[in-house]
């Protein structure tokens, strides 16, 4: 393994003292023409680069209202600076949120405002050329698009639209990242983002079925492609293969067997999430999510639940409307979409589930918010509900819970340091240091109130915390989903649903 | 020539000024980004923005020190701005009388409050880092504009009412320079320069973050995404 930088983990979380550059070395893997062809991008940097990279920047000021004012009217008062958990755990000034977004800006006003044109050094214009596109592609990668400056900004100026446009940019210019290019083409391929192919699917689910009537005595299903189910279940993929992903898996079927509402998943649906999000483009967005609104058509399903997958509920609940909708093809009674949380939350609600609160006494439970959830979704119809919502599930299923720091929960939470596809092992040092406020805040709930279990509701989340939580010396099964402490205290056959 | 100059700065300040709203308003928003919790009401929206306007909430949570600084500064602009109204209006409404105290309070407040502004730009590290000539340049002329203003009221006083008459007929007719028979009178013609100079900027630069905040999608969206669906204008369906 390679030698990894970790942040020492102090009482609090502290705002440290700016460097320069501590994190310039770090550049993702570049896509290949392998990669972009299939996605309509140029195969390798263009030859005149600059010239339709502005061009780009220019339609993209005419297609956001977001990037337009956003460039226009950030006052730099500063408050932004010390929220992002990137600038937190590597003191890079370029992690800043203004910083990174001024490495646009500088660029815009060199092009597009008249003070840019004229008056270059007195307001910051820089041209957009070989140095600045490195450090657009080094730093636009270095930012997981969580959104905790935008709650902070007076104006509500959100870095994450500008990081996603960027990213745009740089692929319409043939200057990709692999690791998200590479991954929307498995979706199209096969359906979902691990290019798990359609007999690998069924076989696993078959094998947790099994491993379900083993453990418990009762016949759960999880059933694919099954036409004329109520629900169909959209799951992001790495709750087929990976742990602790696989549990909550096995949670929510418990929970549609319980219920008694007959689901089904789809092999060619088989992803919640759409990176389509992380490289800003609408087109690949709308043609990832398009895949889970015909299937829903196709399999003539009433209603569509969402797995725990943070950035796809994001996608879900505020995009999926506006890219395939409407959905008015699904039960007007029920949410559409539908979070798995609501869903079991409202079971619960109407008395369909007996649950035993002492199969999860070994735990004492704490709660990350999902960043994507927390700030860019809701669940029921009270604003917070994404908040309460899953805390009171995990209240239903266990004795012993406890929040961590006000400051890092809720609508203030910190990103678990691997979103916005930044998931992969060639930026293993910034996901370790950007982790680092969170697990500052976990460390203290462990030590204060023995906290043995964080609960979470993204699969992106729960993959990087595993990965890098027993780097900070904390074992990685400390992390599970929300619907794993359901499946352990769910009691199947006691009092069969209600519908 | 004084009118030139006025007609001509307020020309490009009125036109620049709403030709960026207008930029702002007509660009569209393809996807509901609002950040949340949001309001999920139109009514709650609007509520969300006015206290935003009013009271700096999401600068509260970030940053107390801006927040005190900024709130204090923009307040104590709004006071003296309206009490300038006086110089605008014939004959002064009787509530201004006793208006002029708080507005000369209010100018020493505003003052006081773009030093500490500065000073705060100056002093820590990471806003100093972050901030460019024009972000210093903008404060240094407000805080010339408040100090030459102050300067009027204690020191040197100018002619009002000779420059008051002066300005009025401006509107219907052609006038020289204001009378210049004392310093207080020359202090009163560059307050008036650098306003000037303020308000062609104003389009501009950052000082459009006083239109902008209305146009901030993660701010004025309504969070009902799944209730209505929301059009984006440009998709091809
Ligand atoms: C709709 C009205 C306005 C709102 C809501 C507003 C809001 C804000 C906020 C929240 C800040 C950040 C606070 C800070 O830096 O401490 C700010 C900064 C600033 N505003 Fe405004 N503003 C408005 C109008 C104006 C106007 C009309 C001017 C000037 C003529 C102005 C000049 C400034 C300046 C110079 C700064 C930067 C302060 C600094 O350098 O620290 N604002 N504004
Ligand atoms: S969106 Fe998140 S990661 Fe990106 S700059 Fe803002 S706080 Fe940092
Ligand atoms: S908080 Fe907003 S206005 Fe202030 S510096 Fe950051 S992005 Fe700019
Ligand atoms: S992975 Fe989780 S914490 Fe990180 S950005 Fe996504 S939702 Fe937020």
């Amino acid at each position: 393994m390679a030698d990894y930088h970790v942040p020492p983990v102090e009482d609090d979380i502290k705002t440290p003292s700016l460097k320069i550059g501590t994190m310039a070395h770090l550049a993702p893997y570049p896509a290949t023409a392998k990669h972009m062809d299939p996605m309509g991008f140029p195969g390798e940097r263009v030859e005149n680069w600059q010239e339709k990279g502005i061009e780009k920047l220019g339609e993209l000021l005419k297609k956001y209202r977001s990037l337009q004012v956003y460039l226009d009217i950030c006052v730099k008062c500063g408050a932004c600076t010390d929220k992002c958990h990137y600038y937190l755990g590597t003191q890079d000034a370029n992690n800043m949120p203004v910083q990174r977004a001024e490495l646009m800006r500088s660029v815009y006003r060199r092009y597009f405002t008249p003070a840019g044109k004229l008056f270059p050094k007195l307001v910051n214009a820089t041209d957009f050329d070989e140095e600045t596109l490195n450090k657009w592609f080094t730093y636009f990668h270095q930012c997981s698009q969580c959104r905790r400056c935008s709650v902070f900004c007076p104006f509500g100026i959100d870095t994450a639209e500008i990081t996603m446009a960027a990213r745009e940019i740089m692929n319409a210019i043939g200057v990709g990242h692999k690791y998200s290019v590479e991954i929307i083409g498995k979706v199209h391929q096969l359906g979902n983002n691990l290019g798990i192919p359609k007999p690998a699917l069924k076989g696993t689910l078959e094998f947790l079925e099994e491993e379900i009537l083993d453990s418990t005595g009762h016949d759960v299903r999880l059933p694919l492609d099954q036409e004329g189910a109520d629900v169909l279940l959209v799951a992001p993929s790495a709750d087929f293969f990976s742990e602790p992903h696989i549990q909550s898996l096995m949670g929510y079927a418990k929970v549609f067997h319980q219920a008694g509402i007959s689901f089904t998943i789809s092999s060619y649906a088989s992803e919640a999430a759409n990176f389509g999000m992380f490289i800003g483009s609408y087109d690949q967005q709308k043609k990832i999510a398009k895949r889970v609104v015909d299937q829903a058509r196709a399999l003539k399903v009433k209603r569509l639940v969402v797995g725990e997958c943070g950035h796809a509920w994001r996608v879900a609940y505020a995009f999926w409307n506006t890219l395939n909708g409407p959905l008015d093809f699904l039960d007007p009674r029920y949410p559409a979409p539908q979070h798995i949380c609501e869903f079991t939350h409202d079971l619960l609600k109407r008395g369909a589930l007996t649950l035993d609160k002492e199969a999860n006494d070994p735990y004492r439970v704490t709660f990350h918010d999902s960043c994507n959830v927390a700030r860019a979704t809701r669940m029921g119809p009270n604003p917070g509900g994404q908040f309460e919502i899953p805390r009171e599930l995990i209240r239903a299923v266990c004795n012993h819970y406890v929040d961590m720091d006000e400051e890092t929960v809720r609508e203030k939470t910190f990103c678990c340091g691997g979103g916005g596809g930044l998931l992969t092992d060639e930026l293993m040092d910034l996901r370790i240091r950007g982790a680092q406020p969170r697990v500052t805040a976990l460390k203290r709930v462990m030590e204060s109130d023995k906290v043995n279990f964080m609960a979470l509701i993204c699969a992106i989340c729960k993959a990087q915390f595993t990965k890098v939580l027993p780097m900070y010396g904390i074992p990685m099964e400390m992390v599970g989903g929300v619907h794993q402490l359901v499946s352990n205290a769910i009691q199947l056959g006691a009092n069969k649903g209600v519908v | 020539m004084l009118t030139f100059l006025v007609y001509i700065v307020l020309t490009i300040f009125l036109l620049g000024f709403l030709s960026r709203l207008f930029v702002y308003a007509r660009s569209p928003a393809p996807l509901k980004i609002a950040t949340t919790p949001a309001p999920v009401t139109r009514l709650g929206v609007a509520w969300r923005l006015l206290t935003e306007l009013l009271f700096f909430n999401s600068l509260f949570k970030a940053d107390k020190l801006a927040w005190a600084g900024g709130l204090a500064f923009h307040g104590a602009m709004a006071v003296v701005l309206f009490r300038h109204l006086r110089y605008f209006i014939d004959p002064i409404p009787a509530f201004f009388g006793p208006l002029q105290i708080i507005g000369i309070v209010a100018g020493i407040a505003m003052a006081a409050a773009l030093g500490f502004l500065l000073l705060r730009r100056l002093v820590f590290e990471r806003v100093r880092y972050i901030s460019s000539q024009a972000d210093y340049g903008v404060l240094f002329l407000l805080l010339a504009i408040a100090m030459s203003g102050l300067l009027m009221d204690f020191v040197l006083r100018p002619n009002i009412v000779a420059i008051k008459t002066n300005l009025m007929s401006m509107w219907s007719t052609v006038t020289g320079l204001p009378p210049l028979n004392s310093a207080g009178d020359v202090v009163f013609l560059l307050h008036l320069l650098l306003v000037a100079g303020l308000l062609v900027i104003f389009p501009f630069s950052k000082l459009m973050h006083a239109g902008g905040l209305f146009f901030s999608p993660t701010r004025n969206q309504v969070d009902n995404p799944r209730e209505k669906k929301h059009v984006n204008p440009w998709a091809e369906s």
